[in-house]
């Protein structure tokens, strides 16, 4: 018994990585391969996501609740980088538009100029007042224009036609700059400052998303986002990817007779072109994900990391130690933002549409910091175990309660419009799990399932 | 309409778009920041659950009045929502103090930083009400008042003045305006004349010279947590008959809330009552289309062809936003001087 529990202690990580391989094996031989790979691609994802937030909550304590909004920066930029360029809204209204953001950023820096300079704040008021409308006019009118070319197919500017991989490093930049803009005003002062600013910043950057149509379409969506992995149908139709599967099928298909071999075949081959699709994406998705693992494990043994969590432990002693507090936070509230834009890049891009409406406080910010909490605090292996669980729990709960809910239903004979009621709500009860989920953690575990282990000691 | 300068008619428009719904809009935020500014007084955190907890308070409102109205016990004219209010009230109260001895009540016991663990398990919180409310009344929007929907309508208000500008006040108007003076009152009084009052701000001020006086203070906590269940419940119901209920508005409530708070300084309930008023105002005059207000003020010439609005109404909650970001840069201690603003 004793082994059997240092055995755990020593190697609780792997244990329960593995057990949670074993259950998505289980769902793949069970349920079907692409849907074990599904939820294994959007495990990784969030794993990133998650990585991100633990960088800034378990390194140094910061609370970010606006990870939806960092995941939305990086998922536009996708469409910005990757979507080709609409030529015809870019003659209509492009220079208009440009104008317009020229004018605006005038208005912005003058502003900021102005009162450094300590010009009359009144005056510079006016300024920043007229500014503003000037820029207001050149935009309506020119965010007019662009979105009435084609409005069912087009109707915004594009993007700039580059290649994907790029948007996944310019989502990271944008998330980046939107973080050091609210850590800068914020951080230093006090803690609930910046969960309550990250919290308006989420929100607002999803109500420029959902309203300004001339940006990324708006509540049009955006559809078709170029991929960097093949497309299923052209596996299907490629030589070698038949050869193969007919290869790893030979056994069974020699059974059968002519006809029935090429029907079967090419069911075979249709399942696994997406199969397929689905590996290239776990591939890539790992190479990150790992990357980012190996760099901040580096850096959390650095001289650099034990200084961030010394100012985590202990603010007052570190900035005895002539430790820049301020600067610190900011720049880990910046990388850790950063790594959130690129995982909302990645995701929009495994999706390979962007819908606005799918980001929900619940599905990314509240679900991460389950994640976070639930794996531990503070230890990257142990986010990424977070996310993995809470994923499949997420991805799992749906079907489990309508399946519960049935076999209530089938128990009772009366009844049958509370049963509806309950089906058409019971996904709302998601929400109150995780957030007991999150709840009993923190009462009766705060390390979470690997806690951090502090070397020093 | 005519051509000539008319300032009558001009400010008749402004008082029924603007200052009449600002009026109410700004006591439904001040009595959300108040709450707010009472948690974090006593229990030392921000309560990100407020706008949740506003709509379970609605939620049971809803049932209740549902309920009286199917037995008949209405009184005419009167919103029975009005009526259902005191024992929402009591429901209300039960499950903020359950929540307390759930969820809040270990943490105080334990040396911990209570702001971040406050702010994560309010966060839980959140969205354990939010699923609450979402499963028993769905996320669509509904309008549940009923009764006389004006005091004064505005063609009453045409007929008797002979204006060609009316003005309507709506009942949930009158009532917000009327119940939210009469519990700032009470607040106030309580606070500062009875005895228990009096204990409760010298917890907020000094927590270990308070508890060397003997202030008891479990007891603190409960009737912090009963006021808040009082605040919430009428600063919810209020805005649903105001504006209709829908689960994502009260949630993003949040913001407007906090704004008002953090713009009036921290902790203080007379600053918390100005920022919701600022908040209120800000958000309401800007995002108003100035174009019939300034055709009565203006000669026939200058007359406006656009809407003159100066924010669109979909950001109206950025505003609130800017306002807390500008009070951040310049005065982060808000217009009254919040008691800290860097942590304990």
């Amino acid at each position: 018994m004793n082994n059997i529990r240092t055995f755990w202690a020593a190697n609780k990580a792997i244990i329960s990585l593995t057990i949670m391989g074993l259950i998505l094996l289980f769902v793949g031989m069970n349920q079907s391969w692409a849907l074990a790979l599904g939820i294994f691609n959007m495990s990784l994802i969030s794993a990133i996501m998650a990585l991100g937030v633990n960088i800034q909550w378990g390194y140094a304590g910061l609370f970010n609740v606006g990870i939806m909004g960092f995941a939305a920066l990086g998922g536009v930029s996708v469409v910005l980088i990757a979507q080709q360029p609409v030529t015809e809204a870019i003659d209509a209204g492009g220079m208009k538009m440009f104008l317009a953001l020229i004018i605006g950023a005038i208005t912005i820096i003058g502003g900021i100029f102005l009162n450094r300079s300590r010009v009359n704040k009144w005056l510079t008021a006016l300024l920043v007042i007229i500014g503003y409308l000037i820029t207001r006019h050149y935009f309506s009118e020119a965010a007019d224009l662009i979105e009435k070319v084609d409005p069912a197919i087009t109707g915004y500017l594009g993007g700039f036609g580059l290649p994907v991989a790029f948007s996944w490093i310019v989502g990271g930049l944008a998330a980046a700059g939107a973080a050091w803009w609210i850590g800068k005003i914020t951080l230093g002062l006090r803690t609930d400052y910046l969960a309550i600013a990250t919290l308006g910043i989420s929100e607002i950057i999803l109500y420029v998303i959902k309203n300004e149509d001339w940006f990324v379409r708006g509540l049009k969506n955006v559809y078709g986002l170029p991929r960097p992995v093949p497309y299923e149908v052209d596996m299907q139709q490629s030589e070698w990817f038949q050869n193969l599967i007919a290869w790893v099928h030979k056994s069974e298909l020699q059974l059968l007779s002519q006809s029935d071999q090429v029907e079967r075949l090419s069911d075979y081959v249709r399942e696994a072109a997406v199969v397929f699709v689905k590996l290239c994406y776990s591939g890539l998705f790992i190479a990150i994900l790992g990357a980012f693992i190996i760099l901040s494990n580096l850096a959390l043994n650095s001289p650099w990391g034990r200084k961030v969590r010394a100012i985590r432990d202990n603010e007052v002693a570190a900035s005895a130690m002539g430790k820049n507090i301020k600067r610190q936070h900011l720049q880990i509230f910046v990388i850790g933002s950063a790594i959130v834009g690129v995982a909302g890049a990645l995701l929009v891009t495994y999706d390979g549409i962007f819908i606005p409406t799918a980001y929900q406080p619940l599905r990314f910010t509240f679900l991460i910091w389950v994640m976070v909490i639930l794996g531990g605090s503070g230890n990257n292996l142990g986010s990424v175990l977070g996310a993995f669980i809470i994923w499949f729990i997420w991805i799992q709960s749906g079907p489990m309660g309508l399946w519960v809910v049935e076999m209530l239903g089938n128990n009772m004979q009366e009844g049958g419009a509370f049963l509806e009621f309950i089906e058409e709500r019971v996904h709302y009860l998601r929400l109150v799990f995780m957030g007991s989920i999150l709840l009993l953690i923190m009462r009766f575990s705060p390390g979470g399932i690997l806690p951090e282990k502090n070397k020093e000691l | 309409m005519s051509d000539s300068i008319d300032i009558i008619n001009a400010l008749a428009l402004l008082t029924n778009f603007v200052i009449l719904p600002g009026l109410s809009y700004g006591s439904q935020l001040a009595l959300g920041a108040l709450a707010v500014t009472l948690v974090y007084s006593i229990l030392r955190f921000s309560n990100f659950a407020q706008g949740d907890s506003m709509a379970f308070g609605t939620m049971l409102v809803i049932f209740l009045s549902g309920y009286m109205i199917s037995q008949g016990w209405t009184i005419s004219g009167v919103p029975t929502a009005l009526l259902a209010i005191p024992i929402a009230i009591i429901g209300m109260s039960i499950y903020l103090l359950l929540m307390d001895r759930l969820v809040y009540k270990h943490y105080r016991g334990i040396k911990i930083k209570q702001s971040i663990v406050g702010i994560t398990a309010s966060i839980g919180v959140m969205f354990i009400t939010g699923g609450i409310v979402r499963f028993f009344l769905g996320a669509s929007a509904q309008r549940f008042g009923d009764g006389e929907r004006f005091i004064f309508s505005v063609r009453e208000f045409k007929a008797f003045t002979g204006l060609q500008q009316g003005i309507a006040l709506k009942t949930s108007q009158f009532l917000t305006i009327t119940l939210a003076i009469l519990l700032v009152a009470f607040l106030f009084y309580f606070l500062q004349k009875t005895k228990t009052g009096k204990a409760m701000r010298a917890y907020s001020d000094n927590k270990e010279l308070a508890l060397l006086s003997g202030i008891d203070p479990d007891r603190v906590v409960r009737i912090t947590w009963l006021l808040v269940a009082l605040l919430t419940t009428i600063a919810g119901t209020l805005y649903g008959l105001d504006k209709g209920f829908a689960p994502q508005q009260y949630h993003l409530l949040l913001l407007p809330i906090f704004a008002s708070v953090i713009v009036g300084g921290i902790g203080s309930p007379i600053g918390a009552i100005a920022g919701a008023f600022l908040v209120a105002f800000s958000e309401i005059l800007l995002t108003y289309a100035y174009k019939k207000f300034l055709i009565y003020l203006l000669p026939l010439s200058m007359h406006p062809s656009s809407l003159v609005q100066l924010i669109g109404t979909e950001y109206k909650y950025a505003i609130s936003f800017v306002i807390l970001i500008i009070v951040l840069l310049i005065k982060p201690t808000g217009l009254f001087k919040g008691k800290v603003i860097v942590d304990e």
